[in-house]
C-alpha cells in the first residue's frame, strides 16, 4: 500500500476521532434509566423499603449494622475520621434534612433510622467515576470494583448521601474476624453498600434483612407482584433527597 | 541550549540545592503516604479533598493564564510581550506539571492511575481534565521551546507556530472550564453547584498567573540580568488589575444570591466560610486574610504611580497571589464539605506530611521552571 506520512497522520487522526467519538455517542443516546422507571418496572430492579414503624434502630438495635459489616469485612478502625460504614444509624434531620415538619408531634422526627447506600436509578457517582470502577448493573444495584479504584474519591464528593467510604490505610488488621465470604479490601480504595449482591447471587436476601428480627427491613425485585413492590404501594414513604434527581431505591415506609 | 542549565553563579546553585532539599523533604513525606496510605493526611471520610487538590485547581488556574499574554501577541500584535512570553509559556509547562502532579498525589491508588485511559470514561470530568491538561502541557513546551529555539538561531519563528498559539487560546480556558465543571456539575455540594463557578475560576486564573509571572520577572531583573521592559511589564499589571477585581466582583455575586435568597443549605457554606457555623471557624481567618489582600491589592493597582513602582507592584501581585490560592484552594475546596450531605460539621486540618508533600511538588515545579528560565536567560544573553 502507498501511504505518504502526510495521509497516514490524517487517517491515524481520523481513526483516533472515531474511537472518541463512540463512546460519547453511547453516552449522549443512553435512555435516562430514571424515566424508565416512571411508569411500570419492566425489567429486573432491586430495591429496598424500611418500614420506620417496626425498624427499632436507636433503641439499641444493631443487629443488621453487625451482621453487614461482619459478612463484607468492614474494618472498625476506631476513628471518626477513618471511619468506614456500609449500613449505620442517623437522626432523622441528618438522613432527611430537607424534610421541615415543624411542630408535627410525630415521634419519627426524633428517631434515629438506618442509612446505606441508595442504589440511585441515576446515580451521580456512577457518572463521575474516572475509570468505571463503579457502575450500575441491568438490575440496579451499584457496584464496586476494587480492583479498578484509583481512589480520586470523585465519587465520594459526588454522593448526596455521605453513603461511600475510604480506605485511608490498611484495613485488615482492623477486621475483628475475615470472612472469607467476601474479599478484604486494600487501602486507597472506595467501598459502600452493595445490597448484598454476592449473598443475591445465591439466592439469599441481603445479609440486613435476615439479621432484622422485627421484619423491618424488605428487599426484592420491584415489578409488581413483589412484596416490596407491595409494601411501597401500600403507604406514603419517603426517598432520601428524591428532588435531585437521583431516583433512590430505598424506601421509609411511615 | 539545554546546556545553560550547568552554567550559573553561586546564587543559582543555591536556588537550585534549596529547591532539591525540599523535593528530597517531600518525597520522604510522599513515602509515608505511599506506605500508610491517605491516612497520614487530614482528610477524612468527611472531608475528602484538601490542600492538594486545592493546590491542583490553582495550578491549573496559573497554568492557564499563559493566554493572557499569548492572546495581546498573537492576536493583537501587541510586541511588548514578545519578551515575556516565553516566560509565560513555560510558566504554564511547569505549573501543568505542578497539577497533574498533585492529582497524582492525591491518589489513594496511584499504581493505578493508567486505568483513567485504560477504561475511558466520557462521562467523567475528571477524563476530560486529565486530557485536557495533557494536550495543554504538549502545546506549551512546542510553543515555549520553538520560540526559544528560533530566538538562539536568530531566525523568525515558523509560521506554524501560530496556529498552535491560537489552539492553545481556546485550550486554555477549555482545561479552567473543565476544572470547574469538575465541582460545578455535583448536585450533591450545593456550594459548588453554581455556573458562576468557571468564569470565576477564569478570572481568578488571569490574576494570580500573571500576578506570578509579575513577581518572578521582576525577581530576574533584580538578580538574573534580564529586563523585561517596563511597557510589558505595566501591560501584564493592568491585566492582573482587571482580573482581580472581576474576581472579587464574581465572590460578591456568589455571597449576594446565596445570603439574598436564603437558602439554608446553600447559606451553611458560606457561613461557615466568612462567619464560622457551630462554633467551627477553621476557615474564617483565612478568607478575611484573603479577602484583605485582595482590597489591598486592588487599592495598589488601580493607583497609577504604585502600579508602576515596582517595589509597590511587587508587594500588589504577591497579595493577589496569596489572596487567589487561598480563596480558590481551601476556600473553595473545602467548605464544599463542611457541613457534610448529613449536616453534620467536621473540619480539616492538614498534617506536616501533607504540608511538606506540597511544598515539594511546588518545589518540583519551581525547579523546573528555574531550568526553563535559565535556558531562556542564557539564549538571551549569549545573543548579545
Amino acid at each position: 500500500m502507498n501511504i505518504d506520512r502526510r495521509s497516514f497522520l490524517k487517517l491515524t487522526a481520523l481513526g483516533l476521532l472515531a474511537l472518541a467519538a463512540k463512546p460519547a455517542l453511547d453516552l449522549i443516546s443512553k435512555p435516562s434509566a430514571a424515566r424508565a422507571l416512571d411508569g411500570p418496572v419492566a425489567a429486573k430492579r432491586m430495591a429496598m423499603a424500611i418500614d420506620l414503624k417496626a425498624c427499632t434502630a436507636g433503641n439499641g438495635c444493631v443487629a443488621c449494622i453487625d451482621a453487614c459489616h461482619r459478612v463484607h469485612n468492614v474494618p472498625d478502625i476506631g476513628n471518626r475520621k477513618e471511619e468506614i460504614k456500609w449500613l449505620w444509624e442517623a437522626a432523622y434531620k441528618q438522613a432527611f434534612p430537607d424534610q421541615e415538619n415543624k411542630f408535627a408531634t410525630v415521634p419519627l422526627q426524633d428517631r434515629r433510622m438506618l442509612v446505606l447506600c441508595n442504589h440511585c436509578d441515576n446515580p451521580p457517582c456512577v457518572k463521575v467515576c474516572p475509570t468505571q470502577a463503579t457502575w450500575r448493573r441491568d438490575d440496579g444495584i451499584v457496584m464496586m470494583d476494587y480492583h479498578r479504584c484509583i481512589g480520586c474519591r470523585y465519587c465520594m464528593a459526588a454522593c448526596p448521601y455521605g453513603s461511600r467510604s475510604f480506605n485511608w490505610r490498611d484495613p485488615r488488621p482492623y477486621i475483628k474476624v475475615i470472612d472469607d465470604g467476601y474479599p478484604t479490601r486494600t487501602k486507597g480504595v472506595v467501598e459502600k453498600c452493595n445490597f448484598c449482591e454476592e449473598r443475591v447471587a445465591d439466592g439469599l436476601q441481603p445479609a440486613c434483612v435476615e439479621a432484622c428480627s422485627s421484619g423491618a427491613l424488605t428487599f426484592g425485585d420491584l415489578r409488581s407482584g413483589s412484596e416490596v413492590r407491595r409494601l411501597i404501594s401500600s403507604g406514603f414513604n419517603l426517598r432520601r433527597k428524591a428532588e435531585l434527581g437521583t431516583s433512590p431505591q430505598v424506601y421509609y415506609l411511615l | 541550549m539545554i546546556e545553560n542549565i550547568f552554567r550559573g553563579g553561586k546564587k543559582y546553585w543555591l536556588l537550585i540545592s534549596g529547591l532539591l532539599l525540599l523535593i528530597a523533604a517531600g518525597l520522604a513525606a510522599y513515602i509515608q503516604q505511599w506506605n500508610i496510605g491517605l491516612a497520614v493526611t487530614g482528610l477524612s471520610r468527611d472531608i475528602s479533598w484538601g490542600l492538594y487538590i486545592a493546590n491542583f485547581t490553582f495550578f491549573v488556574g496559573v497554568a492557564a493564564s499563559a493566554v493572557m499574554l499569548i492572546i495581546p501577541y498573537y492576536l493583537h500584535n501587541g510586541k511588548e510581550f514578545c519578551r515575556i512570553m516565553i516566560l509565560g509559556e513555560f510558566m504554564a509547562v511547569a505549573a501543568c506539571l505542578v497539577a497533574i502532579t498533585f492529582i497524582l498525589v492525591d491518589l489513594g491508588q496511584p499504581a493505578r492511575v493508567f486505568n483513567i485511559i485504560l477504561y475511558p470514561s466520557p462521562g467523567s470530568i475528571i477524563f476530560w481534565d486529565v486530557v485536557v491538561l495533557t494536550v495543554y502541557l504538549l502545546l506549551n513546551i512546542v510553543l515555549g521551546w520553538v520560540a526559544l529555539d528560533a530566538e538562539y538561531k536568530e531566525v523568525e519563528p515558523p509560521t506554524w507556530l501560530k496556529p498552535i498559539a491560537i489552539i492553545s487560546i481556546v485550550w486554555a480556558i477549555s482545561i479552567h472550564t473543565v476544572t470547574a465543571f469538575i465541582y460545578a456539575g455535583l448536585a450533591a455540594r450545593i456550594f459548588w453547584l453554581t455556573a458562576l463557578l468557571a468564569p470565576r475560576f477564569l478570572a481568578s486564573a488571569f490574576a494570580s498567573g500573571p500576578a506570578l509571572l509579575i513577581l518572578l520577572a521582576l525577581a530576574m531583573k533584580k538578580w538574573g540580568n534580564f529586563d523585561p521592559g517596563d511597557q510589558s511589564l505595566d501591560k501584564v499589571a493592568k491585566i492582573v488589575t482587571y482580573a482581580i477585581i472581576i474576581t472579587v466582583f464574581f465572590l460578591l455575586l456568589e455571597v449576594f444570591t446565596v445570603f439574598y435568597s436564603q437558602v439554608p443549605d446553600a447559606m451553611a457554606h458560606f457561613q461557615y466560610l466568612l462567619f464560622g457555623l457551630d462554633n467551627h471557624y477553621g476557615l474564617v481567618p483565612w478568607m478575611w486574610t484573603s479577602i484583605l489582600l485582595a482590597f489591598a491589592a486592588i487599592i495598589m493597582l488601580v493607583t497609577p504611580s504604585s502600579r508602576k513602582n515596582h517595589v509597590t507592584l511587587a508587594l500588589a501581585c504577591a497579595a493577589v497571589f496569596i489572596s487567589i490560592w487561598i480563596d480558590k484552594g481551601l476556600g473553595l475546596i473545602i467548605p464544599g464539605f463542611i457541613p457534610n450531605p448529613m449536616g453534620e460539621m467536621t473540619e480539616y486540618m492538614p498534617t506536616m506530611i501533607e504540608i511538606l508533600i506540597t511544598m515539594g511538588v511546588w518545589a518540583m515545579g519551581g525547579l523546573l521552571l528555574t531550568l526553563l528560565y535559565k535556558v531562556v536567560m542564557g539564549v538571551r544573553q549569549g545573543r548579545r
